[in-house]
């Protein structure tokens, strides 16, 4: 018995020795839990079988508590993540503070000019770049062919704001809740203000002039928001205003919206047929404009990128290299169809005949991402970057104090002139308290 | 009935809950008073300088700081009320002998068990949504109009998700306290032929007085702090913002840790001002 | 104690308790049939009871896609241990406060709950930092230590309020039989107070695996409990109601077990006519 007992001790010795031997760099990676990732994630093995001195421990949240906890862990120094999913509002902010290390380091067949201009100009500070790319997103309209049909209208590739209007209005049938158009509400700096943000764009709008004064007072902002509450008030569906991209979503695949004006990647989305009910049904233009210059598309990317401080600085480094690789593009499209690889970030994608009949939005997102320019975003020049943002770090709490307001316009609590009114008082707070404003 | 020998000891047996509580009371206080005296962004470390009040000023004066001092009040005020009135009344209903108790019991408890994140998305988009959640559904089944919750009675909708959630712990307090009701003094009062009504206001209720004040005040404590709910559901806005949220705002939106900290300490001045006033009107059922 | 009820009282009673019960328990029931369904019928409307597509795929996937197992182990070991460790402190001090009050007991008990008032948003950064330089984050002994703070309070309270129903007589005459002060505690309070001891474990178990702001700012992976679990399920970009809804109910089932164990222990009538 004793022998046996040894013998056991031994072997547990011995494994744990041996174990330790491969001495093991742990990356801890803090990630959003969109479809994308989780696929990154599952392919893990992938990875480490290339690296098997890096282990990967995966923390995936919902995109606002990744933000509150990205965000106070690299502000404090805590060091509890390797590798940061972070977007491109993050990214000039922190790379412009030295929070963020410059991937230089990214292997020889990364190919880092393959990148789009306009991503990879969203993602870079000074000439470098801090971030890799994961996917990329612009925003478009997406909208149901057999209601358009019904309606008597054919949908052009580059419509404008008044054809969308009235298209809306024309297909709502609020008896058989069928709703013209369905736009997000929900009050929130990346929810309604990201949307209403890049549409006032194309109205002419902007957050500030040079000189860091509000632009809620101006005609323009006024004409997005009456066109807004109006469309929505005529053509949207019940419960607009806490309707987020995931309500809209769903109510589309539910079959009950003419039109979605949103980010691309709902593309894959709501042509799904296990998702989504009207998955055959579903055509693609680019977000509308006014014919001023700027159309009301936006520009995401999320991005990974290494925080300042690490001591894994290198292994971080190969692994946002694999995950945004042309590799891994041909990985996901081997394991899951070319459908389902992460979109907007490389021209190759775009020029790779299989993906472009695999997906049938392939197409207008790139005319969407390349036509978003985050560092002139606007018609009148203004001192920020941004195009449905803006690039700083006060940006997300003015964004959604404005953003509830005008959420309480569109449920009609308040009236457009004094939610505007109340936006401009806000904003000029926040500013003032902030130093912008002298 | 405290003899000398049993005071020393009771002293002694407070003692380390009170030293414990009392370090995790003073050393974040102390913080976040020393913080909300600094003009101090998160985001722009090693910046910080001494501000005075210039925080609580800011905090104060913020237009939305008002409405939401009167939507913390309503939320905690209407939740109170419909947890402790349905607390009494479940409790009264699940003491009686009835078949398959036992599953009653854990289906009325069972709200307290879900986090709140996951009940205040369920009810906003399962049941509360007016195109495809469930009370709509009935309503138009009935040929009424749905009720768009979150955009024409937000804060109500709100009150109800919460409400939903603590009735159980006002229940499950009120039950536990029923139990011990003397049985005799019950039996007495009903060979007495004591009319029900009566026996409810003039035996129970007293016997109830000190577990209700236990679970008014600790449900105060925490309706003071809700915060998920709004989050989810509305995002905040006039209607429903309360004084947690406008917190939130500054420290993990604005990463102003100077101003929320101010925001904290407004808090916690506001959250003793309603106990004093709760503790004045109902403090002295505590050593009944 | 077996009172004949009349039977048609009994029927009535039990109607009415069934139907108010299933009223409010109906949310989590729709959570849980919502979890065998697929994500295009999660949001069908009319909505759908009993007759659809019944499918396992969305456990499947939470269990493919996140180590469950841990998760659990962590709300477990945060929960439980922070409540007894809770419980440890406050008995005493609640026998005290109870049996033995004194001037200063009531502003004790307010006092602390007033430890409670802050908004835990106000003091996460100095917390943090703490955290940081005490090497706490991502610890399961931080987080216990922070939950067992958290709801001491509550654990004295409620223990407080049980135990001011016991008649301090029947302490008095065992200490007169010649208990010493740990069988008092042991043997005659602590049997007497099992029902109360029982809600105050329940509830506060409760508090403390729902607890969702600490666990989740404090945590990263390996102390994570379940309120990370969820929040990597709720609101990704794109349908995520059946997945959440499985995700919850094997978030709430461990507490459910518990509960019935727990509810069964709030049985009628202990002791007190039979001791008098």
């Amino acid at each position: 018995m004793k022998r046996v007992i040894y013998g056991a001790l031994g072997a547990v010795m011995f494994a744990a020795l041996t174990s330790t031997a491969i001495a093991q760099t742990k990356l801890t990676i803090a990630t959003v839990n969109n479809g994308d990732m989780i696929r990154m994630q599952g392919l893990t093995a992938d990875f480490t079988e290339k690296n098997p001195d890096i282990s990967l421990e995966w923390v995936t949240l919902e995109e606002n508590v990744l933000r509150q906890k990205v965000t106070t862990d690299i502000a404090t120094k805590g060091g509890q993540f390797d590798v940061l999913t972070i977007g491109t509002y993050e990214v000039p902010i922190w790379a412009a503070k030295g929070w963020l290390v410059p991937l230089d380091n990214l292997g020889a067949d990364y190919d880092v000019d393959d990148l789009l201009p306009a991503i990879r100009a969203g993602l870079s500070h000074e000439g470098k770049l801090y971030a890799a790319p994961f996917y990329g997103e612009s925003s478009m309209v997406m909208y149901r062919t057999d209601l358009m049909e019904k309606a008597g209208l054919k949908m052009p590739d580059a419509p404008t704001w008044e054809f969308v209007a009235d298209a809306a209005r024309k297909m709502t049938d609020k008896a058989g809740e069928t709703y013209g158009v369905c736009l997000r509400g929900k009050a929130g700096w990346g929810e309604n203000m990201a949307f209403l943000t890049a549409t006032a764009n194309s109205f002419g709008a902007r957050w500030f002039d040079e000189s860091w004064k509000p632009q809620f007072d101006q005609p323009e902002w006024k004409n997005t928001l009456e066109f807004y509450v109006n469309l929505l008030k005529d053509a949207g569906p019940p419960g607009a205003s806490s309707n987020g991209f995931n309500e809209n979503l769903a109510l589309f695949n539910a079959g009950k919206c003419g039109m979605w004006i949103d980010a691309t990647v709902a593309a894959s989305f709501v042509t799904n047929p296990k998702d989504s009910s009207v998955a055959d049904k579903v055509g693609f233009a680019l977000a509308p404009d006014n014919g001023l210059g700027k159309r009301g598309n936006w520009l995401w990317a999320w991005s990974l990128a290494v925080p300042a401080g690490s001591q894994k600085t290198e292994a971080a480094q190969k692994f946002v290299s694999w995950a945004t690789s042309k590799g891994y593009l041909e990985l996901v499209a081997a394991k899951e169809g070319w459908a389902n690889v992460p979109p907007g970030t490389r021209t190759s994608l775009y020029e790779n005949p299989e993906y472009l009949k695999a997906a049938p939005f392939a197409k207008m997102t790139l005319d969407s991402i390349n036509s978003a320019d985050p560092t002139h975003p606007t018609v009148k020049p203004v001192p920020y970057v941004g195009v449905q943002f803006v690039a700083i770090p006060e940006f997300q709490g003015i964004g959604t104090t404005v953003g509830q307001f005008f959420s309480a316009a569109l449920a009609g609590d308040s009236s457009i002139d004094d939610a505007l009114a109340a936006a401009q008082d806000a904003t000029t707070r926040e500013m003032t308290k902030a130093g912008y404003i002298k | 009935m405290a003899t000398r020998q049993t005071g020393i000891v009771g002293r002694l047996a407070v003692a380390p809950s009170v030293a414990a509580l009392f370090l995790w009371m003073i050393v974040p206080l102390g913080m976040t008073i020393w913080f909300s005296l600094l003009r101090y962004n998160l985001l722009d470390p090693g910046n910080e300088s001494f501000a005075g009040l210039m925080n609580y000023r800011y905090f104060l004066t913020d237009p939305a700081f008002f409405s939401a001092l009167a939507n913390t009040l309503k939320l905690v005020g209407a939740v109170l009320v419909i947890t402790v009135v349905g607390g009494v009344l479940l409790a009264l209903l699940l003491d009686q002998p009835i078949f398959g108790r036992g599953i009653v019991r854990l289906m009325v408890i069972a709200p307290f068990f879900v986090m709140p994140t996951v009940s205040a998305l369920v009810w906003k988009n399962m049941l509360m949504h007016p195109v495809s959640g469930f009370f709509a559904w009935i309503m138009k089944s009935f040929g009424l109009q749905p009720i768009d919750w979150f955009a024409d009675a937000p804060l109500t909708g709100i009150i109800l998700i919460v409400a939903w959630q603590w009735l159980p712990f006002a229940t499950l307090i009120l039950l536990t306290a029923i139990q011990s009701l003397d049985e005799e003094q019950k039996e007495a009062a009903e060979m007495d032929g004591t009319p029900p009504l009566s026996y409810f206001f003039h035996i129970v209720l007293p016997h109830l007085a000190r577990p209700m004040t236990v679970v008014i005040l600790i449900e105060t404590i925490f309706l003071l702090n809700v915060f998920a709910e709004i989050a989810v559901t509305t995002g905040g806005g006039a209607q429903t913002s309360n004084l947690p949220f406008l917190v939130y705002a500054q420290a993990l939106l604005q990463f102003d840790v100077g101003g929320a900290s101010a925001g904290g300490i407004v808090a916690v001045v506001l959250a003793n001002i309603v106990a004093f006033f709760l503790v004045r009107m109902i403090g002295r059922n505590l050593d009944a | 104690m077996a009172r004949k009820q009349p039977m048609q009282r009994r029927v009535i009673t039990t109607a009415a308790a069934w139907i108010v019960g299933f009223a409010i328990f109906f949310p989590i029931l729709w959570t849980v049939i919502t979890s065998f369904k697929t994500e295009l019928e999660a949001f069908s409307s009319p909505p759908k009871f009993l007759f659809f597509d019944w499918t396992l795929e969305n456990y499947t996937i939470v269990d493919e896609r996140s180590d469950y197992f841990r998760f659990a182990m962590n709300s477990v070991v945060l929960s439980v241990g922070s409540t007894l460790i809770a419980l440890l402190f406050a008995i005493p001090a609640a026998w005290a406060m109870a049996f033995a009050p004194g001037k200063r007991t009531k502003d004790l008990l307010l006092w602390m709950l007033s430890t409670k008032m802050m908004p835990p948003v106000g003091a996460l950064i100095p917390i943090y930092l703490i955290f940081r330089d005490s090497d706490l984050l991502d610890s399961r002994a931080g987080l216990v230590a922070v939950l067992f703070l958290l709801n001491l309070p509550i654990v004295v309270w409620m223990l407080y309020t049980y135990f001011k129903e016991i008649p301090g007589e029947i302490l008095e005459a065992a200490r007169m039989d010649g208990a010493t002060l740990w069988k008092e505690l042991v043997f005659v309070l602590a049997p007497m107070a099992v029902p109360g001891i029982a809600s105050t474990i329940l509830l506060n178990v409760i508090l403390a695996w729902n607890e969702a702001f600490w666990t989740l700012n404090l945590t990263t992976s390996d102390a994570a409990p379940l309120t990370v679990f969820i929040a990597s399920y709720s609101s990704p970009e794109g349908l995520f109601w059946a997945k959440l809804s499985a995700a919850s109910t094997m978030a709430i089932a461990p507490i459910l077990i518990l509960g019935w164990f727990a509810q069964r222990q709030l049985v009628r009538g202990l002791t007190f006519g039979a001791v008098k």
